[in-house]
């Protein structure tokens, strides 16, 4: 699949706390999560993102807590993938298991700036960014985790899947 | 090659007799955790399954952090983990009254202990790494399907070797040893790695240390942070935890990615400012930060010797009159622990206000919002921006002895400014 989205972009450690604050976290109602996702740094975010847009972050993206109300927030925002330096364990984890495609790209990420045209090719891990013609590989996902990723998610892959019998 | 602490205990919970680094495994869980935040989504998920629970006995669910609920919605969240237990006949399961925080609890109740593999929907599941387990947070996905299965995969992490020696000298806690560490690594130092401790310093930590250090190993990144079983351990868990429990050793050619010495003798107190967990600075060496609040407790530094510590500081001393000074028992038994001793009466008689076990402000959730602008020294664990409440106040962390020597002066200090 490929998807083609504007870039909302983030800086390092962005943290799970800011993604969604625990003040919202008495739902876990993927809409009104992400009514305040981002709020606390970027209140423009939740009113103005187009399903499609593609978050971009920088080193340890989505650190902290292990809210795997972060990663819902993010996709039910219309958010279709997200692009980082580099991954939080726990949210990278949450990320595919709730069937949100992350790709790691290392420090190539810095010349992605807000507002860029990003082409993503999910099956190859390609990305180009259109606005300055830039392309880059994702790490690939390693063994059986490309197998939850393609099936949509953890749920998915266990009711279709052997691995865990 | 040989094979680090952790990654013992997960190939034997693999059923394999090796496992290295980026190696992905699927381990079988003796204890799976989750709260009144993140159980309900992941039983949701466990509904989409459509199996029976793996093992009612290996199943502990906590509502700590919106309890006693604090609004209508957090009311039905608590509610949607007590129909489950009550359908399930899950063992552990602990109602207001006799709930403490989590990772206050479960060891304390025995529930988790040495050699055991424990995923917990909850970053700080890493605690029990204290007691020589392998314990880490996930996800209420991974969570639900555990309840399902009883099994997690995971991809076998290299290791950080912390190597301890020295003494740790009076007015030092884990905490200072903890935000040390991670001003040294950063908190992505340790990501997707374990964080191991070794060396003759660790005979000088106590069991709280070992909880509080092992508690933010997810500061750092890591995947789990973990402490060699030694005598403390053992006398930790006697009548606690049913014996007969492998005390797992580190080879000797056990493989690091990384050593990192730390002398503990030649620690100071330090905070960790705005708004990362690596912001580290010895107390003393920045001007005077004058402060609103003060929070003593949550899973990192909720445990009675936390509580003796503040208690020793503020007896016969007050909390500054521009000071709020909350303080958290982890657990009922904390709590009850704390009052025969008489730390309760001496905090009540310094001013501050003592709470029923809650994760509560820690998280921003209740009992301790701050307002913009406002700061507070606090013995949890994270300062992100708007983590204690607007996202223009301000969090400092610190361990007990600075809390209470700050909330007596109104300013970030040592103890032994106030003695």
């Amino acid at each position: 699949m490929v998807l083609e989205g504007k870039v909302w972009r983030y800086g390092d450690n962005i943290d799970t706390d800011v993604i969604i604050p625990a003040r919202y976290l008495n739902s876990f109602d993927p809409k009104e999560l992400a009514s305040h996702c981002m709020v606390d740094i970027d209140e423009t975010f939740a009113e103005n993102v187009q399903k499609g847009d593609i978050m971009v972050g920088g080193h340890n993206f989505g650190c902290g807590s292990s809210r795997e109300h972060a990663p819902i927030a993010i996709k039910a925002s219309g958010i279709p993938v997200i692009i980082a330096a580099s991954f939080a364990r726990i949210f990278y984890r949450n990320a595919i298991n709730v069937g949100l495609p992350v790709l790691e790209i290392g420090d190539a990420v810095n010349s992605i700036k807000a507002g860029d045209v990003v082409n993503v090719d999910l099956e190859k891990g390609t990305i180009v960014d259109q606005t300055t013609g830039d392309t880059f590989q994702a790490r690939p996902l390693p063994g059986f985790v490309q197998d939850i990723a393609a099936a949509g998610g953890l749920i998915n892959y266990i009711k279709g899947a052997k691995a865990h019998e | 090659m040989g094979m680090t602490m952790t990654q013992k205990i997960l190939a034997k919970h693999a059923g394999v007799p090796a496992v290295e680094p980026g190696d992905l495994i699927i381990c079988n869980v003796d204890m799976v955790l989750a709260n009144d935040i993140t159980a309900p989504p992941a039983i949701a998920e466990f509904k989409k399954i459509g199996r029976p629970v793996f093992d009612k006995t290996k199943i502990a669910l906590v509502p700590d952090h919106f309890t006693p609920n604090k609004d209508i919605k957090s009311a039905g969240l608590a509610k949607i983990v007590r129909d489950f237990v009550k359908e399930h006949a899950i063992v552990h399961y602990f109602e207001v009254g006799r709930v403490g925080i989590e990772h206050v609890l479960l060891p304390e109740q025995g529930i988790v202990g040495p050699g055991m593999v424990t995923i917990g929907a909850d970053s700080h599941t890493c605690t029990y790494g204290a007691l020589g387990g392998f314990s880490t947070g996930v996800g209420s996905t991974d969570l639900g399907v555990a309840m399902a299965t009883g099994k997690a995969w995971f991809k076998v992490p290299d290791a950080i070797q912390v190597r301890l020696t020295g003494e740790k000298p009076e007015d030092i806690t884990g905490k200072d040893v903890m935000l040390t560490l991670i001003g040294m690594i950063g908190v992505d130092g340790a990501l997707y790695k374990s964080l191991e401790f070794t060396g003759p310093g660790v005979a000088s930590l106590d069991m709280t240390d070992r909880f509080t250090i092992a508690n933010m190993a997810i500061e750092g990144g890591a995947k789990n942070g973990i402490f060699p079983v030694d005598e403390q351990t053992m006398a930790y868990e006697k009548g606690r935890f049913p014996d007969g429990y492998e005390a797992v050793t580190a080879d000797d050619d056990a493989h690091y990615c990384r050593t990192v010495d730390i002398d503990l003798s030649k620690l100071q107190p330090v905070v960790a400012f705005p708004h990362l967990p690596e912001n580290t600075k010895v107390v003393g060496t920045f001007g005077d930060i004058k402060i609103n609040q003060v929070v003593i407790g949550s899973c990192t530094n909720g445990r009675l010797e936390d509580l003796r510590i503040a208690a020793d500081i503020f007896k016969g001393r007050s909390v500054h009159p521009d000071v709020r000074c909350i303080v958290i028992p982890g657990s009922q038994s904390v709590y009850m622990e704390a009052m025969k001793a008489g730390y309760i009466e001496t905090f009540i008689t310094a001013g501050c206000a003592v709470s029923t076990p809650t994760c509560g402000p820690c998280l921003g959730g209740y009992m301790g919002i701050l307002a913009a602008g406002e700061r507070c020294v606090s013995t949890t664990n994270r300062n992100f921006r708007g983590r204690m409440g607007h996202v223009d106040s301000e969090v400092y962390l610190a361990g007990p002895q600075v809390a209470a020597a700050s909330a007596i002066l109104g300013k970030i200090a040592a103890p032994k400014e106030v003695r």
